[in-house]
């Protein structure tokens, strides 16, 4: 990669869709997800969605997230555009910007918390002493720094969660795409979460972009979207 | 090196899948080796044995060999060998002057060595039994140049051949039938009349047909024995590179006007024997091999299976798609490493153990035991075809794994 392209790879700024479309085809015809979605997600803030289940909210966040391509509409990180990356530089993308979080928390079960925590810091490049620097910072942050040499299976559901998110976090993403991360966690440890994004977002810049069936959240967010039928309605 | 780690714990954690997968490539190695080395060692002591009884060429003249000529064709820088028979065209019997012979022999340095010898039938008489044998004249000191007769020698010695001018050596069957013993006397009947042989030694080659009628004796004890009757002399010769001898065998035989013969085209029948007997055993391998392989590949396909949350995981934290590749790829060469390493191991005591079993055979070579071949070649060999099953087994899974979109993924395994 030449310098040009390096600049050209460094967003600077809010993720954007412009009217994304995304269907999937099925035996008996095509079935419509997303129809013509726009949104922006400003650095620094936290920008939820919420809406009912199969509105297409996780498709949209993997759109986002350059883990699948849109029918038509542009994603763009900054000024970027970047639904039509070639996949090593989505790849390159994903490992460097943008930090995900799933649904259901997957981890890595055959690796300790901060082994999974770890894996996206060694991949960039950096050496195992920083990367269990960070590691371990961010479990502190999250309150796990006991279960650090816990293999991820011998975690219960909810600090599997907190674990996935120092993970998203572990590469200091631009962007986090976050899919219900406080679905297995009770009242006061998602409000402990959501205060962790919003204290990372106003330190670092981040701009996070929160998938959530929790309506208290979504009222705290700094930018709320609700989605019906594919479609961003306020 | 990441990529490895990852392949090493994934590895580690699915402790029974990886044991069958190990367990098939250390069983299909040390199978391979094992028989590999059991055929080829009964083939390569089979060699041997000729080889240090009969010599590696032999020049002749015998009308009625049952081998024709053999010549080199080379077309388009193929190498072939043409066998055929010269039957119709004047043969004397025997070489007629080994002299000359010998002098054109000494312009090839590959010979080890070359012995004349003079062949002829008689009777042996002890007084109570008599049996017909063949009777072999020769120079022995030229005569352990080019053959193994010091190493056959069970009874006596060869100082006691060389040292005594009517000293005989016999075949271990003959001694056995006649019930000699070293320094016995016996007659030897025919030719020009009797001689009395005192009986120096007693041979085994292993070769029955040779223990039951071969004696050696002075080429010039011979040669006063059979006179006229003599059919002139034979050479044996032993080469440096065996496996050269068809090609020296046409070289000769065109600028010594005589026929010579390899030992490949007077063994043939028996190298025949042996190479079908490694070709079906090669084939029982393979089938083994196969399964063991189809084993390998049935779980590295499962783990694929299994593993395609984290690889959607792994995704989309920025591992490539040839990253995942390699973690898969990863996974079996570790499997591979480790099967050929204990393979191996196994192949070799295995081999070790079978060479200790006693089995006794007698007629095409002598042994007591099992005859095995340690050969690094079969090593590397069995390695090879490990590898290319494993390759087999885990490039396909693994390009699958590679080629999978991550969200597909995510939404399925939901
Ligand atoms: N591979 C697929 N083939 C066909 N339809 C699909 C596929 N994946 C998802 N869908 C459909 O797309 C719609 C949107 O799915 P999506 O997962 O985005 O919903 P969601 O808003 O995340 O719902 P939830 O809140 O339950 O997670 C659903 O109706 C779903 O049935
Ligand atoms: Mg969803």
């Amino acid at each position: 990669m030449d310098c040009s392209q390096k600049n050209k790879m460094m967003p600077n700024g809010s993720m954007r869709v412009e009217n994304l479309f995304h269907s999937f085809s099925e035996a008996n015809g095509t079935v419509k997800v997303l129809n013509g979605v726009s949104l922006e997600a400003k650095p620094g803030e936290i920008t939820s969605i919420a809406g009912p289940s199969g509105c297409g909210k996780s498709t949209l966040l993997y759109l986002m997230g350059l883990l699948d391509r849109p029918d038509s509409g542009k994603v763009f990180m900054g000024d970027l555009e970047v639904q039509n990356l070639e996949d090593d530089e989505r790849t390159k993308a994903r490992n460097h910007f943008i930090g995900f979080v799933f649904q259901f928390h997957f981890l890595i079960k055959e690796l300790t918390a901060i082994e999974n925590i770890r894996l996206p810091l060694l991949k960039q490049g950096k050496d195992e002493y920083s990367a269990n620097q960070k590691a371990n910072e961010l479990l502190s942050e999250l309150g796990l720094e006991s279960k650090a040499q816990r293999p991820a299976y011998k975690l219960s559901g909810g600090e599997q969660q907190r674990v996935a998110i120092a993970r998203a976090l572990a590469n200091s993403p631009k962007y986090l795409l976050a899919d219900e991360p406080t679905g297995n966690l009770d009242s006061s440890n998602s409000e402990g979460v959501f205060e962790l994004l919003d204290r990372m977002a106003k330190q670092t810049g981040l701009s996070v972009i929160l998938v959530t069936h929790n309506e208290k959240l979504a009222d705290l967010s700094h930018r709320k979207y609700w989605m019906e039928d594919g479609r961003i309605v306020i | 090196m990441l990529c490895f780690k990852l392949a090493w714990r994934f590895v580690i954690a699915r402790k029974r899948p990886m044991f069958l997968s190990l367990a098939g490539i250390v069983f299909g190695v040390s199978f391979f080796v094992v028989t590999q080395a059991q055929t080829s060692g009964f083939e390569k002591f089979f060699i041997q044995t000729i080889l240090g009884t009969n010599g590696a060429l032999r020049i002749s003249d015998r009308f009625q060999d049952t081998y024709g000529t053999v010549e080199q064709v080379d077309d388009d820088g193929d190498t072939r060998f043409l066998f055929h028979s010269r039957e119709g065209s004047l043969y004397h019997e025997g070489v007629d002057q080994p002299s000359l012979i010998r002098d054109a022999l000494d312009d090839y340095p590959e010979l080890l060595g070359v012995s004349e010898i003079i062949e002829g039938s008689a009777v042996l008489d002890t007084g109570f039994r008599r049996k017909s044998i063949v009777l072999n004249g020769i120079r022995w000191e030229d005569h352990l140049q080019s053959s193994d007769l010091n190493n056959q020698i069970i009874q006596g010695t060869m100082n006691n051949f060389s040292s005594d001018q009517m000293g005989v050596i016999l075949g271990s069957r003959i001694s056995q039938r006649l019930g000699l013993k070293i320094g016995d006397r016996v007659s030897l009947v025919g030719g020009t009349g009797n001689l009395h042989l005192r009986v120096s030694a007693i041979f085994e080659s292993g070769v029955s047909q040779i223990d039951k009628n071969r004696i050696y004796i002075h080429l010039i004890t011979a040669r006063s024995f059979l006179g006229s009757s003599s059919g002139g002399s034979v050479f044996q010769i032993a080469i440096n590179e065996p496996e050269h001898a068809p090609g020296l065998a046409v070289q000769l035989q065109s600028s010594l006007n005589h026929r010579v013969v390899s030992w490949q085209e007077r063994e043939r029948v028996w190298l025949d024997v042996f190479k079908a007997l490694r070709f079906s055993s090669a084939i029982t391998v393979s089938c083994i091999l196969l399964l063991s392989g189809l084993g390998m590949f049935n779980v590295f396909a499962i783990l694929v299976i299994e593993k395609t949350r984290d690889i959607a995981i792994l995704r989309s934290m920025g591992f490539s798609r040839m990253d995942i590749s390699a973690i898969f790829l990863w996974q079996g060469t570790i499997v591979l490493v480790a099967g050929i390493t204990i393979g191996s191991l196994f192949a070799a005591s295995g081999t070790y153990l079978i060479s200790m079993i006693p089995l006794r055979i007698r007629g095409i070579f002598s042994t007591d035991s099992f005859v095995v071949n340690w050969d690094l070649n079969h090593y590397l060999w069995a390695s090879c075809i490990a590898f290319v099953f494993v390759a087999v087994a885990t490039w396909i899974p693994a390009r699958r794994a590679a080629r999978i979109e991550p969200a597909k993924i995510i939404r399925e395994t939901l």
